[in-house]
């Protein structure tokens, strides 16, 4: 085991949390900015949308994120009207297809975690919205928007980890994230493992933090539905 | 479109290792799911907190960083422990570094889902069993057997669908499954979008396959004569 080179490329492994992290948040941030309307838009059952928003729920939830990724950064090359498009300089770099891929795929999960949540709003907290003279509009975001994303926050808690794990997909298409610099650390000093177990163990660290910070905001959002402390 | 067909024998085969594997990770994820609830369940403190590290390792680490480690680590440990008892070296090939890495992150899930369903089983029926004379393996297969099945082919049934999508991530040590067998013929044939737009329908198709035989099953277990489901 030769600590001593992990901790001789300390700087190497800082990058790798520094881009994951970064991925990790752009792909949430993004996703459920996509994903706010869809899964709503998905429990109102909403004609034309509602069936596409379901189709495309269903490809990338029952697909393998290493797939998507690849389909993005290998398969859109093939055509040459993409490659003459100016939105080739963005489809070449690793990184913008790993974050478009990452993405979608959290679109996909978060569009579902929050039409579950959208369709398990009380009734009554609608109506009694409504009954203080609420327009549809501020029920929506002053009452079933909160409200849907509390009871949310459990799976939100799952979803992050997940997607914590799915970037490390990114080190395959040459990006230096976490699992990159162990790669590279394995590579440069001709090592078996030390580089996997360090990614490994910041993986691990990484989520034990989001698992905490997760705990912290449920203890706060969700304190009403705590039976008795 | 030609390039396709004149490769779909091989993507065949490709598939055909991505369900081999995926079957072999289930069996050993069963195997050590069993276990590991086993020793939740019975296992005093030391099994408790064995169970705990466990599930706590496989829940902070990323499945690829586990079949990276596992492959290139596992078989340097491998050949420590042959040459400890002086057996010449074996080789750890990618499929069984998969399927040890997927049967490994795999079970820690199926612990909770038997755990889960072990303790939906109500005392009583443990305790008519006894009090019919019945005792050991009869009671076992009789009686907690089927009422395990039942209570776990949900939880089961979902493993097994992320545990499909999973094995992807085994073409990135070299294994010749589908994904890594149409990442290569795409490039070759310079149609990576459709070869890899042909892998999702595969595993659209695996799920769709999946999602109706787990369905059966479960209404060949559910209770009769009960509410039809």
């Amino acid at each position: 085991m030769r600590v001593d080179l992990v901790l001789a490329n300390w700087q190497l492994f800082a990058a790798g949390v520094w881009l994951t992290v970064q991925l990790t948040f752009l792909a949430l941030a993004i996703g459920f900015a996509v994903a706010l309307p869809a899964g709503i838009a998905r429990a109102r059952r909403r004609p034309i949308i509602s069936p596409i928003i379901n189709g495309f729920v269903y490809l990338f939830r029952g697909t393998p994120l290493i797939v998507q990724t690849f389909l993005i950064y290998f398969g859109l090359g093939q055509f040459e009207w993409i490659r003459d498009s100016s939105a080739w300089g963005y489809l070449r770099d690793p990184w913008w297809c790993a974050l478009i891929a990452f993405s979608l795929n959290s679109a996909a999960y978060q569009t579902e975690i929050i039409r579950g949540a959208v369709e398990s709003t009380p009734k009554g907290e609608i109506e009694a919205a409504g009954a203080l003279g609420m327009s549809p509009r501020q029920v929506d975001f002053l009452v079933l928007i909160p409200s849907a994303l509390r009871r949310a926050l459990p799976q939100y808690g799952n979803e992050v980890v997940f997607m914590l794990h799915g970037t490390a997909v990114a080190s395959v298409i040459t990006l230096q994230d976490i699992l990159g610099a162990g790669r590279t650390l394995n590579a440069k000093f001709y090592l078996a493992y030390e580089g996997f177990l360090t990614a490994a163990l910041l993986y691990m660290a990484i989520t034990f933090l989001f698992v905490i910070a997760f705990r912290q905001l449920e203890n706060r959002y969700l304190r009403h539905l705590s039976l008795s402390r | 479109m030609d390039k396709l067909i004149e490769y779909t024998p091989l993507l065949a085969r490709g598939a055909l290792v991505t369900v081999a594997l995926a079957l072999a990770s289930l069996a050993l994820a069963t195997l050590m799911g069993g276990l590991a609830a086993a020793a939740r369940i019975g296992g005093g403190p030391i099994g408790r907190g064995l169970v705990l590290a466990y599930t706590s390792i496989v829940r902070g680490v990323p499945d690829l960083v586990m079949i990276l480690l596992i492959y290139f680590g596992g078989q340097r440990l491998l050949n420590i422990l042959l040459d400890l008892f002086g057996v010449a070296p074996i080789s750890l090939s990618p499929f069984w570094a998969g399927v040890i890495a997927i049967g490994f992150i795999y079970g820690a899930y199926l612990a909770e889902t038997f755990r889960g369903a072990y303790m939906t089983i109500p005392k009583g029926q443990l305790e008519a069993g006894q009090a019919l004379g019945m005792r050991g393996l009869p009671l076992i297969g009789k009686v907690m057997i089927p009422q395990l099945v039942r209570f776990a082919l949900p939880g089961y049934g979902n493993v097994w669908q992320v545990l499909v999508k999973s094995t992807a991530v085994v073409s990135v040590i070299g294994l010749n499954d589908l994904v890594g067998l149409a990442n290569d013929a795409g490039k070759t044939a310079r149609e990576p979008f459709l070869f890899l737009s042909a892998v999702m329908l595969v595993y659209l198709l695996i799920t769709f396959v999946s999602t109706n035989a787990l369905g059966m099953m479960e209404r060949r277990f559910a209770l009769k004569g009960h509410h039809a489901r």
